[in-house]
């Protein structure tokens, strides 16, 4: 390493109406480092890099890049500058190849046929396996990232932005992006890394800039610094960690036998053979990379997709072809991964949400007129017991923060007794103590005797309240093991290995 | 009646000059969708395009000029609908229905002082003996500069899509416009660009109507035209050459339900007169089950906030 800086940011200050989003950020990062930005969600690690990468202007502040100023305009200039970025999602089109991705993202991209032998060559080079010519809707996660990668190494760049890309990745999958990773740092590439992954970044990253509130609250050296004192910088305060009283599980409440149903669009997936058993009290924990049956097996759990006789029962009655509103009238409910559009209406108010799933068990409606006064209770009595930070129970969902919308509709499930309980990425996008605080919600639930499943790809969660660990692999539902002792290893090779490396190590 | 009376020659030659307004309008709006944009305002920019061409070939003799005037008088009225889809972000299809409304009033408004007049005529092209070889001279080489500029635009389209950078740019737009932004690519321009090359297309294909199909100014001329170009955009699978091919397959009926009108068989005329528009939805539904190849941000609003 060099005592000049690669890029240096000094004072960088960005506000949207209402929020600073960056408020005098300051770090640099030497060549061939491995710089590490930590922060929760909203902390402003996405603007940050955005204003690196051209995307967002700065409202004052400077940036150098070698010494000399650097100030990109527009994505194309920062790419000749020499940054790349692997973006966390939505930069690839799923109906072209590999190739033509590869070649929106770069300037001056040689012909096809040169680039098809580019791809080849640097996909040998650094280990990431991967055909030029398939199409990119086919690829697994994985294998999507790796487009990505490739995208920026052909531009040879001097500083690689990489956005959360451990998420949709199996821990082999992510060995094998780790190893890539040290071989360019090796190479004098610096890699600016983001994540909440603490563990991942204590054995990848030199050195690491805390972000709290759009400030820069702290850095430390990964490796000398516990994930704990990290994550309590990250959150400035004392992180409660979810407690359960030893218990014993229950009757089989809910039964799915040799349960298979069609995938519903050309881009979804089928549902393949799946035998579970669900006990009272017990808490089945499903892992998986993402898109490999999660939304699909919620559907059919929920009611939205009916299913053949037989597939689904419920304390031995056979549930499969019931709506959704027959099954919560039998204790029932599911709080599904998207917020917007599928738990929740993004225009309606809180109370008209509440409304929604909670009609039924609630007693909200007297034969079809709603009582909407209850209603506002029965959202208020969420907002209440959930924290939900929000103005009040007029509000529209949509005007909600990604985080204080999960907290309401998992709080909304929650507040309903279910007897089943099935929730799929529970603390998506919620900062750590309030996702602390579902996660202790959920574990109440099981522990006063109710049914949960819970869905999800974060790993750490699904190991903290988990019984039983099964995980998805196309469709198919592995044999769940209890989740006490269970290696990463073993969650890896249930979870299908490192998808598509079949080619690297035969 | 009398099949007889039909001219084969002639009557295959007629699939070229039907077939030429919905080739233009349906070309035109492929690619407004492969750019994410759904642009319903198609009969609306053909109308316009009727009646701008109609009155500049009458003012100044000349029907290429009347062409061109309508070229600009389609791109113009569609300038309007990229402000309020792009810059007002207005719902799509909403902006393109009124777009439709506000062209077929605005055009009987402008056409008001040419009701009755004949345009002046738009020669074929002169292939000098090669216009004389048998059944190929009549069928293929009698026509105007404006059918084969049709067949030569749907394949000038078809090479910018699959083989150059900006054809792969467009798409990219209209797959996911989100992602095509993050990499740097100017959404709003590339889309406003498209919409008045739709735009255009769509004036050049009313004009034909006008100019040389009917040929003559009346209110509502194009009948439904611009609605069929964008039934066949789906029909097509957003793919320009089964476009030509989808509108061959309607040029032709219409041609055969006017030739069997002609001689008189014994079937009211208005099962006839519907018979095209029927066969193209059944048509539409057996082929579309397997088209599920639409752009992936086709009418769907984009704001670059994220």
């Amino acid at each position: 390493m060099t005592d000049t800086p690669l890029l240096s940011l000094s004072g960088l200050t960005k506000a949207y109406p209402g929020v600073v989003a960056n408020d005098h950020v300051s770090l640099s990062i030497a060549p061939g480092e491995v710089h590490a930005l930590l922060g929760e969600n909203g902390a402003g690690k996405s603007t940050l890099v955005k204003m690196i990468y051209g995307l967002v202007k700065p409202d004052s502040g400077t940036m150098h890049m070698n010494g000399a100023l650097f100030a990109p305009t527009e994505p194309r200039a920062a790419r000749s500058a020499g940054v790349g970025m692997v973006f966390q999602h939505f930069s690839l089109f799923d109906a072209m190849t590999v190739a033509e991705n590869i070649a929106l993202g770069m300037e001056n991209a040689p012909k096809m046929r040169a680039l098809s032998a580019q791809i080849t060559a640097v996909s040998e080079t650094y280990g990431l396996p991967l055909s030029p010519d398939r199409v990119v809707g086919d690829l697994s996660a994985g294998e999507r990232q790796r487009v990505e990668i490739i995208r920026c190494l052909l531009q040879d760049p001097k500083l690689l932005i990489m956005d959360e890309p451990t998420s949709v990745l199996t821990p082999q999958e992510v060995e094998i992006l780790f190893t890539t990773l040290r071989k360019l740092s090796a190479e004098g590439t610096a890699i600016l890394y983001i994540s909440h992954k603490l563990e991942e970044i204590r054995s990848l990253c030199d050195s690491a800039t805390i972000l709290r509130l759009g400030k820069v609250v702290g850095e430390c050296t990964p490796r000398e610094t516990t994930a704990r004192d990290m994550a309590e910088m990250m959150v400035g305060k004392i992180l409660q960690t979810p407690t359960r009283a030893a218990h014993t599980a229950g009757d089989v409440v809910l039964q799915l036998k040799a349960l298979n149903a069609p995938a519903p669009s050309a881009f979804g997936i089928a549902l393949k053979d799946i035998n579970v058993d669900l006990r009272a009290g017990e808490v089945l924990g499903i892992g998986g990379v993402a898109g490999n049956g999660q939304d699909e097996l919620l559907a059919v759990l929920s009611g939205e997709r009916p299913v053949a006789g037989g597939m689904i029962l419920h304390r031995g009655a056979d549930i499969g072809a019931l709506g959704p509103n027959q099954r919560r009238a039998r204790a029932i409910l599911t709080a599904p991964e998207e917020r917007m559009g599928h738990a929740a209406v993004p225009d309606m108010s809180l109370t008209e949400n509440a409304m929604l799933t909670g009609a039924a068990r609630q007693g909200l409606d007297r034969r079809g007129f709603l009582d909407w006064p209850a209603a506002t209770r029965f959202a208020q009595s969420v907002i209440d017991a959930f924290d939900v930070r929000t103005p009040g129970p007029r509000a529209a969902a949509r005007s909600l923060s990604g985080g204080n919308l999960q907290k309401f509709v998992i709080g909304r499930e929650v507040l309903q007794r279910p007897e089943i309980l099935v929730v799929n990425q529970p603390t998506w996008g919620v900062d750590a103590s309030a996702a602390a605080a579902i996660r202790q919600a959920l574990l109440d639930l099981a522990q006063n005797g109710a049914a949960l499943i819970v869905i999800s790809q974060d790993l750490d969660e699904l190991m903290e309240i988990s019984d039983r660990f099964a995980a998805l692999n196309e469709g198919r539902l592995s044999d769940p093991r209890p989740a006490q002792g269970i290696t990463v290893e073993e969650i890896g090779l249930m979870m299908g290995g490192a998808h598509g490396m079949e080619v690297a190590h035969a | 009646m009398d099949l007889s009376s039909i001219n084969p020659l002639l009557f295959i030659a007629g699939f070229f000059v039907a077939a030429t307004p919905l080739i233009f309008a349906a070309i035109g709006e492929l690619v407004a969708e492969r750019a994410g944009v759904l642009n319903l305002g198609v009969e609306g920019m053909m109308i316009m395009g009727a009646i701008c061409g109609f009155a500049t070939a009458v003012e100044t003799g000349s029907p290429l000029l009347g062409f061109v005037a309508a070229a600009v008088g389609g791109a113009v009225l569609s300038l309007l609908f990229a402000f309020l889809t792009q810059i007002m972000l207005a719902n799509q299809v909403a902006s393109g229905l009124s777009l439709t409304l506000f062209g077929l009033g605005f055009s009987a408004l402008l056409g008001q002082n040419y009701i009755g007049i004949k345009p002046p005529r738009l020669g074929d092209v002169d292939f000098g003996p090669l216009g004389d070889i048998p059944v190929i001279g009549p069928i293929l080489l009698s026509h105007d500069i404006i059918v084969y500029l049709g067949i030569a635009l749907v394949f000038g389209v078809w090479a910018v899509l699959k083989f150059t950078r900006a054809g792969l740019v467009l798409r990219a737009v209209g797959e996911n416009h989100d992602a095509a932004h993050a990499l740097g690519y100017k959404v709003v321009r590339i889309r406003t660009l498209a919409i008045m090359f739709g735009g255009a297309c769509a004036g050049v294909g009313g004009a034909y109507i006008s100019l040389i199909r009917v040929p003559q100014w009346t209110e509502g001329m194009t009948a439904g035209v611009g609605w069929i170009a964008l039934a066949l955009v789906v029909f097509a699978s957003w793919r320009p050459l089964r476009v030509l091919l989808g509108a061959y397959l309607f040029g032709g009926l219409v041609q055969l339900q006017l030739n069997l009108q002609g001689v008189g068989v014994a079937i009211p005329v208005e099962y006839l007169a519907m018979s095209p528009y029927v066969i193209t939805i059944v048509v539409l539904v057996v082929l579309s089950r397997d088209a599920n190849r639409a752009p992936g941000s086709l009418g769907r609003i984009f704001h670059a906030s994220q």
